[in-house]
């Protein structure tokens, strides 16, 4: 049989991915831990309760290395009504950091927009912490088919 | 490489108090750190780390970076607009180079 250039591509991308999801299963287990830290860190050790805040991102991101990604949160933004940080983690990356937001009194809502880079299909975590000490989050599963972190 | 072009989206003009839509990209090649070159060393990681935007010298917003931010970081952000003034934009990178830009505003 003699197999054309479309054909071998397939089928070392079909070996690559089982490859890659076969072998690396403890490396994820070990991200998720290093996630939760850094939101306990961030918190300060409170379990985020879920509402106010939405996740915005793509279920289906073709190219890992620019997925857009949207945040908001439901504030009056002013007084004490006031979201201070949202930060956004993405568990399945080598650094579960992507970026932190600061909003102040001037920023009128709590929504920024940015794109970001995603290594494989994993779950995004956005955590708002409120300036009444309350923090919430939202998570969000992006599936990602080519991975954006190199090599 | 090139020296970073940061590009900034402001309206013209807005009623007071009104929110508006700020969007800004910087042309940069965030490398992660993570990428290693034909030799199989590490690229060095060099991204931009910190924006902060100001209005009439009043932080509005700012964002700490991390190496999964795509290259030419994209923001998109908010802010309200009291009174006629100038924002300012600034980007810190890695190697320690400031980047800003500034725009005005006029309040109708």
């Amino acid at each position: 049989m003699k197999l054309d250039r479309r054909q071998v591509l397939g089928l070392t991308a079909g070996a690559a991915v089982l490859a890659v999801s076969g072998i690396k299963v403890n490396p994820a287990d070990a991200a998720t831990d290093e996630t939760k830290k850094k939101i306990m860190e961030f918190t300060g050790g409170k379990e985020p309760a879920s509402g106010k805040i939405a996740l915005k991102t793509p279920e289906i991101a073709e190219n890992g290395n620019t997925v857009p990604v949207s945040v908001s949160v439901e504030s009056a933004m002013s007084g004490d009504d006031l979201v201070q940080s949202v930060m956004i983690l993405a568990d399945g990356n080598p650094r579960p950091d992507v970026a932190t937001f600061h909003f102040t009194e001037l920023s009128g809502e709590a929504s920024a927009t940015t794109r970001m880079r995603l290594a494989k299909t994993q779950n995004v975590i956005a955590v708002a912490k409120m300036k009444d000490g309350s923090v919430y989050s939202d998570t969000k599963q992006v599936k990602v088919t080519i991975g954006g972190c190199g090599g | 490489m090139a020296k970073a072009k940061p590009r900034v989206k402001v309206p013209k003009s807005a009623s007071a108090g009104e929110v508006i839509t700020i969007k800004t990209l910087i042309s940069h090649k965030m490398e992660s750190g993570q990428r290693k070159d034909k030799a199989g060393k590490v690229i060095p990681r060099k991204i931009i780390n910190k924006f902060t935007c100001e209005f009439n010298g009043t932080k509005v917003f700012e964002c700490d970076i991390d190496p999964a931010i795509s290259a030419n970081p994209y923001l998109e952000f908010t802010a309200k607009v009291a009174e006629a003034g100038e924002f300012k934009f600034t980007w810190v990178d890695d190697d320690g180079s400031v980047y800003e830009t500034s725009k005005k505003i006029e309040v109708k």
